[in-house]
């Protein structure tokens, strides 16, 4: 297939709810400013002229009842896609996600189901700070009954995206602030990306380095990296954080005999952990060398020179990986820093 | 309303047996409000209930056999034994699984009744809260999102003034629940005489306001819990209430009021029916299966 069709991962979002939302009259996007001319990046932004105010509407700033509206509406057998322009207001929602939307389908046995999709950007970029740019993806993917996602091309966002919406379930669907600009292949027709399959973007043999959305695209910088001195590192992208697919995984590390996890997210009982541990029980006797990254174990604090500790970054990874394929020489290693446009062209103030 | 005491009283007596393993928490007392309001609803109509929710699931015309074989935590249960006593709840009589957090099930109301309007149904839900669950945000936030919509959702206040054992007075400066509403443009109105005829007529006059599609309705009805706030026995001796407060209610008591309209041999076969049907559920969930070990991993993902 001809893969000239190019769409930047905030167009596919909004093909993938237009095609949706033609496709099935019970869908319907909700949340603050989904209908405002800015339209969350473009993702909803002309759903309320196309399909009315009852499909696509603003709400009152109150995110576990809306949550909980999205509930209701699921037991009802609607679809809702409940749009939240910061991760760190899904704190607020955790009574509806977790006591709710998590428990209905199991304490009937069946009964009842909830079929919504939560849209959480993590905000990272210019100046964030720290109730703006978390990723507590760990935090859902720690509870059966959701379902976490979090893909980086624009390819997987449109494919898992209308996953998201046919599956019923609770699924919630991370997107990151700077991946809605990035370009890439996006067929026109609709197509679904199955959850709980990891994507191999890059093969490679002497190392499998995996990552999670903003950092997928840090790993990709590193593999360049890190063939200056020979290094071929297969760069493997998550995708689907609940359920994690070890599978494709531990394929690769089987190759490798290294594994580096780099999650966009803190390290402590995160999901560099547990793709780790789910590694080494399936290989408990034969387990490779490992190192894992995520951000700096503190608040994320706002000004750059700060900001720019707290993450890794593609050197940082590279070293990484230098250090644990090479111990005796690793730490001198200082890779040509490479350009990261996405973090260094955005700009605020939103 | 003497199926639902029957019951709950049997549940009581057979209590320390622990057949039940699990916390109840019994509507002796506040059966009332959930009689007239579902007596005043219509088939396709929905509910949402509380972890207090006996009294609801019957009034409902939930099935019996089912609901105590969910006590008993077998799989002939209507949650086959993931549920529990408080997490009552059936497809088929328009009621979700309760929740056993308070307010929390009102969200999820408004989300049902917005479903219904959506859908052109003509159709209400009925959202049962106790007077706790007004001091959440929940409650209020619902309210506002319902008024602003003009949702068919009636929301129907038990109010038997305590939250466990806190008095509203330690809650709220202000408990004019009818008034809240009306700040959010949801209509209201109370029942404080404990009568089941004012909450029949008045639940009726509510449930014609929101299905004629003016908007939600507030519903206030005070009532009383007799036993302890969870569990089977009496709680006079916490002292947090008298029975001297209660005396009023008991004497009031809608069922033995309402029971008294009938003739004695009337009354006594009717008992004696619902009795047999008690004890049948009873014997039932007794003799019925535990859920295989295995069904853990049901319904984990729909």
């Amino acid at each position: 297939m001809p893969e000239t069709r190019q769409l930047s991962y905030g167009e596919a979002i909004y093909e993938a709810t237009l095609q949706e939302m033609e496709r099935d009259p019970s869908v319907f996007v909700y949340g603050l400013g989904v209908d405002d001319p800015k339209g969350h990046y473009g993702t909803t932004k002309d759903f309320h002229e196309r399909f009315g105010p009852d499909r696509c509407f603003d709400t009152p700033l109150s995110e576990d009842t809306m949550t909980g509206l999205g509930v209701g509406a699921a037991l009802m057998g609607m679809r809702p896609i409940h749009v939240h322009q910061r991760m760190d207001f899904l704190l607020l929602c955790m009574n509806q996600l977790i006591n709710m939307a998590a428990k209905y389908h199991y304490v009937s046995a069946g009964q009842w189901s909830v079929p919504m999709v939560v849209r959480a950007s993590i905000g990272r970029s210019w100046g964030q700070g720290p109730q703006h740019s978390q990723a507590l993806q760990s935090m859902f993917a720690h509870v059966p009954g959701l379902k976490v996602v979090a893909p980086t091309t624009p390819y997987d966002a449109k494919g898992c995206f209308i996953e998201a919406i046919r599956d019923n379930n609770p699924v919630i669907f991370i997107e990151h602030r700077l991946l809605y600009a990035n370009k890439g292949h996006v067929p026109e027709e609709s197509y679904t990306v199955p959850f709980g399959k990891a994507r191999v973007l890059k093969e490679g043999d002497d190392v499998t380095l995996v990552a999670t959305t903003h950092m997928v695209v840090e790993a990709l910088r590193a593999r360049e990296q890190l063939k200056t001195i020979g290094i071929d590192a297969e760069v493997i992208d998550l995708v689907s954080l609940s359920p994690i697919d070890t599978e494709t995984v531990s394929k690769s590390v089987n190759k490798t005999d290294a594994l580096v996890v780099v999650d966009n997210g803190w390290e402590n009982c995160g999901i560099s952990a547990e793709v780790i541990a789910k590694v080494a029980e399936l290989n408990p006797t034969n387990f490779p060398k490992f190192a894992r990254m995520g951000f700096a174990p503190v608040t994320c604090p706002t000004t750059k020179v700060l900001e720019n500790e707290f993450y890794p970054n593609s050197t940082s990874i590279a070293q990484k990986v230098n250090r644990l394929l090479n111990e005796d020489q690793g730490n001198s290693w200082n890779p040509v820093p490479m350009k990261a446009t996405e973090i260094e062209a955005f700009k605020g103030p939103f | 309303m003497l199926t639902i005491r029957l019951v709950e009283e049997k549940v009581a007596v057979i209590y320390h047996t622990d057949a039940v393993k699990s916390p109840v928490h019994l509507s002796i007392g506040q059966e009332a409000p959930s009689v007239a309001v579902c007596a005043a609803l219509e088939k396709n109509d929905m509910v949402i209930g509380t972890y207090r929710g006996h009294a609801l699931y019957l009034a409902r015309e939930g099935d019996l056999d089912a609901m105590v074989a969910e006590l008993y935590g077998k799989s002939e249960g209507c949650g086959r034994g993931k549920a529990g006593s408080m997490h009552l709840g059936d497809k088929s009589i328009g009621m979700p699984h309760t929740s056993a957090i308070v307010a929390t099930g009102m969200p999820n109301a408004i989300g049902v009744a917005f479903a219904q309007k959506f859908k052109k149904e003509n159709a209400i839900t009925a959202c049962f809260i106790g007077d706790g669950a007004v001091d959440e945000g929940a409650v209020s936030e619902s309210m506002n999102f319902a008024g602003l919509k003009k949702l068919p959702l009636l929301i129907i206040v038990e109010n038997n003034q305590f939250a466990i054992h806190s008095p509203i007075s330690t809650r709220m400066p202000r408990p004019n629940f009818v008034e809240r509403a009306a700040a959010f443009n949801v209509a209201g109105a109370s029942v404080m005489d404990n009568d089941l005829d004012s909450m029949l007529s008045t639940s009726q006059a509510a449930i014609d306001h929101v299905r004629s599609g003016q908007g939600p309705f507030l519903l206030e009805i005070a009532t009383y819990r007799w036993k302890e706030h969870v569990g089977p026995g009496d709680d006079w001796a916490l002292g947090y209430r008298t029975k001297e407060d209660a005396s009023p209610w008991f004497e009031n008591d809608p069922l033995k009021l309402c029971g008294e309209r009938i003739a004695a041999d009337r009354r006594l076969a009717l008992e004696s029916k619902v009795k047999e049907q008690i004890t049948r559920a009873f014997d039932r969930a007794e003799k019925g299966t535990f859920p295989d070990p295995a069904e853990m991993w049901d319904n984990v993902y729909a």
